[in-house]
């Protein structure tokens, strides 16, 4: 087993495409849930709304850039949707409707009727070259030994980075506000919040619409990044890894998505090596019944367990404040 | 004996009696679950300035009643008005703001924010309360001025030593004094206390009445539950009794006393008589 190339390899997942996507994804998500509250598990349809905003768009003839304002609004206008007739019965209704909103999108953009704009199944490509034609990097590989990306990958790394800094000190400023005390104080406790006088139906929908916002810009991202928007990508696992992501980090911290996200495509990878070794290279009786295609299913296994021991022993996250989680919320 | 509110002294005692300046004014409001007649009021004044007492013997609907004062229920029948502005379906965080702040007999301390948080979050039009006052707006001096009042409304309830602690780590007596300040600081005209004294210790009650009576004084109206019939003569202007959702008496403190109504609606109804 070459134990240096599963780390390289983890390490590039760490920073790579997809934890930046998730990242952001995860600032979204922990804005709503780590901050409010809200139970949203259909996130999966906030990123998809964004991607096919823009890829309908540039698809229609518009530009890349008028795609990402036309995804920002899409998911805005679906937080507001979802929210207006469940944010103010108990938090489960939020739950169950947006988990049913993600799979009830995924079918209509798959579906034929909705094929004339949306290309059904076959989804939508090709919708950003507008953006890799501003790549201003030479050609060529970037980073040391082994540890390299190529001109394409370093561009949109740029990009996805960026966001997440972007993202990062948009909700610190929130975060740190009275707009963010008022929040937490809703997460608390929504009644003793009214007794207040604060508008906590308001307040909920404003943060399902703009870290809805957020998922929708992960969700551009990623379609960028592969040039294609495909329904059957969206499927209701993505929420779930960005809820292990934000519980990962620490719910309700400012970094605890970034650390999260890196540390799950970490680990993402570096199971995947070691496992594929293990089962592959190596001549260990017992796992002689399991082959290569058994990897994937493993993994999800093992996160799965490794996500349950996290809400049992250390539900504030590896990195939220353990002071925090002894106040059992009464 | 702390000073009588002396508006009150020409007011006969009689249940619905009116009030020469009431702020709040209920009428018809009903409540039921399912057979059982929670609250059932013909009227109800309370007057302006005066610390008013609720009694009743347990379950007589004093907490339903506070719930459909400020919209946290709503009631089946009825109308009540706000310095004569009418609140039927508005919501509770309006009315909130618009002047009467309840606090709940089972606290609701914000568990996860710090007792100084809990204060400051309670302050009113606010605009860094607002997504983009948050961002964009000058609100850090409103902070600094907030948290002066807070500060010192702590430290006349006992708590500036916690300020910086979690609420949720307060003892149960802390956490009604916390939110008893924090009600405070929301600057209410009507403050509406459900059991405020409830798991407090004897010396720190004798030191929240008198903060009672100093929003009184002050031309605050304070309408509170309690049990203790010796908190209610001390300090209350005015005593409204309830018993089984309806009004059966209302007077000054020392007419209660010896009201005999009363005496059966906690005792029961043939107490002392001979079968
Ligand atoms: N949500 C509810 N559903 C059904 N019944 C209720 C509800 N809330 C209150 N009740 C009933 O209404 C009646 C009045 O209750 P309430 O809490 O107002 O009493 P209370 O006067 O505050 O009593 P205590 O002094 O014990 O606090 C009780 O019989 C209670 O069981
Ligand atoms: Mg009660």
């Amino acid at each position: 087993m070459d134990i240096v190339k599963i780390l390289i390899d983890a390490g590039r997942a760490a920073i790579g495409v997809p934890a930046a996507a998730y990242a952001l994804s995860s600032i979204g998500l922990n804005l709503q849930f780590g901050y409010t509250g809200l139970l949203n598990f259909g996130h999966v349809a906030f990123m998809l709304v964004g991607a096919y905003g823009m890829a309908i768009t540039v698809d229609l003839g518009g530009s890349i850039w008028l795609g990402v304002p036309v995804g920002i609004l899409a998911a805005v206008i679906l937080g507001l949707i979802l929210g207006f007739p469940t944010l103010r019965l108990r938090a489960d209704y939020l739950a169950i409707v947006t988990i049913a909103a993600g799979e009830i999108l995924r079918l209509a953009v798959r579906s034929s009727w909705a094929a004339p704009l949306t290309k059904g199944i076959f989804g939508i490509q090709r919708f950003a070259d507008e953006f890799f034609d501003l790549n201003p990097i030479p050609v060529g590989l970037y980073g040391i030994g082994r540890f390299r990306f190529d001109e394409r990958t370093v561009w949109v790394l740029l990009l996805g980075w960026s966001l997440v800094a972007l993202a990062t000190v948009f909700l610190w400023k929130l975060t740190r506000s009275p707009w963010g005390r008022a929040m937490r104080a809703i997460r608390e406790d929504e009644d003793a919040a009214l007794s207040l006088g604060k508008n906590v139906f308001g307040y909920k929908l404003q943060s399902l619409m703009i870290g809805g916002a957020i998922g929708a810009l992960a969700g551009m991202f990623l379609a960028i990044d592969q040039q294609n928007v495909n329904p059957d990508a969206y499927i209701p696992l993505l929420t779930f890894y960005a809820f292990t992501i934000v519980i990962l980090g620490g719910p309700g911290t400012l970094f605890g998505p970034i650390v999260g996200s890196v540390i799950f495509w970490f680990l993402f990878e570096f199971l995947d090596g070691v496992m594929t070794a293990l089962i592959v290279e190596m001549d260990i009786g017992f796992l002689d019944a399991l082959d290569a295609t058994d990897v994937g299913p493993i993994r999800f296994a093992l996160f799965g367990a490794g996500l349950m021991w996290l809400m049992i022993y250390r539900p504030q996250g590896l990195f939220g404040s353990k002071e925090e989680m002894l106040i059992d919320a009464r | 004996m702390l000073d009588k509110h002396p508006t009150l002294a020409n007011v006969a005692p009689e249940p619905g009696v009116g009030k020469p300046n009431p702020i709040l004014e209920a009428d018809g409001l009903k409540r039921f679950f399912g057979g059982l007649h929670a609250v059932d009021l013909e009227h109800l004044e309370v007057e302006r300035g005066t610390i008013t007492s609720l009694i009743g013997p347990n379950g007589a609907g004093k907490t339903t009643l506070f719930n459909l004062l400020t919209g946290f229920d709503r009631p089946d029948a009825g109308e009540w008005h706000l310095n004569g502005g009418p609140l039927v379906g508005i919501p509770s965080f309006r009315i909130a703001r618009s002047g009467m702040v309840r606090t709940f007999q089972l606290t609701r301390s914000l568990a996860r924010l710090t007792v100084m948080e809990n204060m400051m979050v309670a302050t009113k039009d606010h605009v860094g309360e607002s997504f983009w006052g948050a961002l964009f707006g000058r609100w850090r001096h409103i902070e600094a001025a907030n948290e002066k009042i807070a500060l010192a409304s702590l430290e006349r309830f006992g708590l500036d030593h916690m300020k910086d602690e979690y609420a949720g780590s307060l003892s149960g007596g802390q956490r009604k004094l916390l939110e008893m300040a924090r009600a405070l600081m929301v600057a209410p005209d009507v403050i509406m206390l459900d059991e405020p004294m409830a798991g407090v210790n004897p010396a720190l009650t004798q030191s929240l009445l008198h903060h009672i009576t100093n929003l009184r004084d002050d031309g605050k109206t304070v309408i509170f539950i309690e049990h203790d019939m010796d908190v209610v003569q001390e300090i209350s202007d005015w005593v409204v009794v309830m018993a089984q959702g309806k009004l059966i008496a209302e007077g000054p403190p020392e007419h209660i006393a010896s009201n005999a109504t009363v005496i059966d609606a906690y005792l029961g109804r043939h107490h002392g008589e001979v079968p």
